[in-house]
């Protein structure tokens, strides 16, 4: 039998104050999450942490038995941001988590590097050539699922890893506009810090109401959040080596336990699947993973009250 | 300045190539090129009839082949790229690092372009593509403002071609999975947005409503113009108000931005559309071909014409149009 996924907690992709991003991590200290991103990867506005900062809480997880990632900026537009971006690559004393081209050209050849899942991997043709620059571990685009990593697995390098966005609201897409400050007429250069009043994003509705997705600065994701406990064994078949959960302001340690219950065969996928239910922030899909459209929900949903093993829906192969 | 036009079809190669393009782009009738539409695209035998024709004219001619292939459908991408070196075009304009990989090893004489779908923003990225597989051109995403384009012109080691007139992309190309996240089907996975066999129209008493894969995207009163509903031009309630929460109908128009544009070092201007029709390609061209001979003529003293404007806002989605991320308050 493959060996258990390792659970990774993925960069914060809100904009939280300083205080709740320190007490967040203190807690994440004390869950059984194996792998820990930090740092700002969405705005170079939000300033509330520092670099220094940053480094703080990489050394106080790393003292709890973590292994931490530094992850950086996704979309690059000013010469200042470049400046950051080339900071960080030369003087991390962990390993980065590259979410953009650039990142990966500054790592490639001196430094090992992970990909986030806005570096586009389609195929092991381009796995080759990243692995080759460095690459130790990649996430899978979230758009892609089960057929094609099970492909890509049949060729893929020696000793590189691959991530699963497992848990949290689908980023989507990034811009150069922000949608939070034109939502508050705002001009992005004065923007006054408006995403600080939304701790998980700011919600979209179509004109019938429907939760569509939600606005996070130049960043756009889906309103419903993705999960994919319910295939834990799939992960475990296809030696899915870290599955990542995405930080949400409530609950993400309860998310974290349900998914390291479940890995540990301590509680069945379609248990953890209905434990879960009251922690997703507005309804959930997974179709991403079962090579449908992203906001399709697979998975049966659970009967209220009474998990039983068998409830989960055949996967669709 | 080059002008890079394009030709979604034989006719429209033609009157990109009679009414003054330096270049046309086209695809191959499948899913390796970003404008995967029904009816769209070259087989090879077309192809090789507007190469010919281009060719005769002094045009050059590329090819995009700038999607995505996973595992399953890559035979395509290395016959589309196989295709287009035999084909002997002046250029692959390509976005995945593994299809670029095969065509600088099996083509190392081709000439290669790093797609806007390649989503490079900075130096650092280009640099990626260049050093590793030659690339001799780098398409810029429509998210950087024009100081911002200035900085990447003057520190890229090969030439820059920014987007000058057509539908705009809100979202950095090449990393928006709006599309797939509603329809199954994106830009990099199948080489389409918001694609027609998602989309219905639907009367009803509180208006025309425009739905994609039944999210209604818009609805639309008496008397108001229904668009396409591309999804990110539609229009949603937020925080109570319901408006264009991440963009109006608009097409980018940087004709004012010309001499700038020239000035920062620019080398070509492409104007997207291979969607639209011989009839829209040959007046966009044309004006376009004017606008860039008065602007090296004489930079100083350049000013958009009223009546460029004219056409060009008249064929602009919803009639109107922005210069998008190049000007800073549009952010």
């Amino acid at each position: 039998m493959n060996k258990k996924p390792k659970l990774s907690l993925g960069p914060i992709l809100y904009f939280w104050p300083r205080e709740q991003v320190f007490s967040f991590y203190k807690s994440i200290s004390e869950t059984e999450v194996d792998i820990v991103y930090l740092g700002e990867t969405v705005c170079s506005k939000r300033r509330q942490l520092k670099l220094d900062d940053w480094l703080e809480l990489a050394d106080m997880l790393q003292q709890a038995g973590k292994e931490v990632v530094l992850s950086t900026l996704t979309l690059l537009e000013a010469a200042s941001e470049l400046s950051t971006l080339r900071k960080i690559c030369a003087s991390s004393p962990y390993t980065i988590e590259a979410n953009d081209m650039a990142a990966v050209q500054i790592l490639s050849g001196k430094n090992a590097f992970v990909t986030g899942p806005s570096v586009n991997i389609y195929n092991p043709q381009t796995l080759a050539v990243l692995a080759e620059a460095g690459l130790k571990r990649w996430t899978l685009p979230v758009e892609l699922g089960r057929e094609t990593l099970t492909d890509m697995h049949a060729s893929r390098p020696e000793g590189v890893e691959t991530e699963v966005f497992a848990f949290g609201r689908l980023p989507l897409a990034y811009s150069a506009r922000c949608f939070t400050a034109r939502a508050s007429n705002l001009p992005k250069d004065d923007c006054q810090f408006r995403c600080l009043d939304y701790p998980d994003g700011l919600m979209l509705r179509t004109r019938d109401y429907e939760s569509f997705l939600v606005l996070n600065g130049i960043q756009t994701q889906s309103a419903k959040t993705q999960n994919l406990v319910a295939s834990m064994d799939a992960f475990i078949e296809l030696g899915i080596d870290v599955l990542r959960i995405s930080p949400q302001s409530v609950n993400t340690g309860k998310v974290i336990d349900l998914f390291h219950r479940c890995r540990q065969g301590e509680i069945s996928p379609a248990q953890a699947e209905a434990e879960i239910q009251p922690y997703l922030l507005s309804g959930e899909c997974d179709g991403y993973w079962h090579e449908e459209a992203g906001m399709n929900l697979e998975v049966a949903p659970p009967q209220k009250n009474k998990p039983a093993p068998n409830e989960k829906k055949q996967e669709c192969a | 300045m080059e002008l890079v036009c394009p030709a979604g079809n034989l006719p429209s190669l033609k009157a990109a190539v009679d009414n003054g393009a330096s270049a046309v782009y086209m695809g191959f009738r499948d899913d390796t090129n970003a404008r995967h539409f029904a009816g769209l695209n070259f087989d090879d035998r077309r192809a090789e009839e507007g190469i010919d024709y281009a060719r005769k004219k002094g045009v050059k001619v590329f090819v995009a082949i700038n999607t995505y292939p996973q595992p399953a459908g890559w035979q395509r991408w290395q016959d589309a790229v196989d295709q287009a070196a035999a084909l002997n075009v002046d250029a692959l304009i390509l976005a995945d690092i593994g299809v670029m990989d095969y065509a600088s090893k099996r083509w190392p004489e081709q000439r290669l372009h790093l797609s806007v779908q390649g989503s490079a923003t900075s130096v650092e990225a280009i640099n990626f593509y260049h050093q590793r597989f030659a690339i001799q051109r780098v398409v810029l995403p429509r998210v950087l403002s024009i100081k911002q384009v200035k900085q990447v012109a003057g520190e890229s080691p090969v030439p820059i071609e920014v987007f000058g007139f057509g539908s705009l992309c809100v979202m950095v190309e090449g990393r928006c999975l709006l599309s797939s996240y509603v329809t199954g089907r994106s830009p990099n996975t199948y080489g389409a947005c918001s694609p027609a066999n998602a989309v219905s129209w639907n009367e009803t008493p509180d208006g025309l409503e425009t739905r994609l894969n039944n999210i209604l995207i818009d609805r639309h009163g008496n008397g108001e113009n229904a668009g396409y509903p591309t999804l990110c031009k539609g229009r949603f309630n937020v925080g109570g108000n319901t408006f264009y929460a991440i963009e109006e109908p608009t097409s980018l128009n940087t004709l004012e931005l010309l001499p700038e544009l020239q000035a920062v070092g620019v080398s070509a201007i492409k104007i997207e559309g291979r969607q639209r029709s011989p009839a829209y390609v040959a007046r966009v061209t044309r004006v376009w071909r004017e606008a860039i001979d008065r602007c090296t003529e004489n930079p100083e003293r350049y000013q958009a014409d009223a009546e460029w404007l004219g056409v060009l806002e008249k064929l602009s989605e919803g009639s109107q149009t922005t210069l998008g991320a190049y000007h800073r308050p549009w952010q």
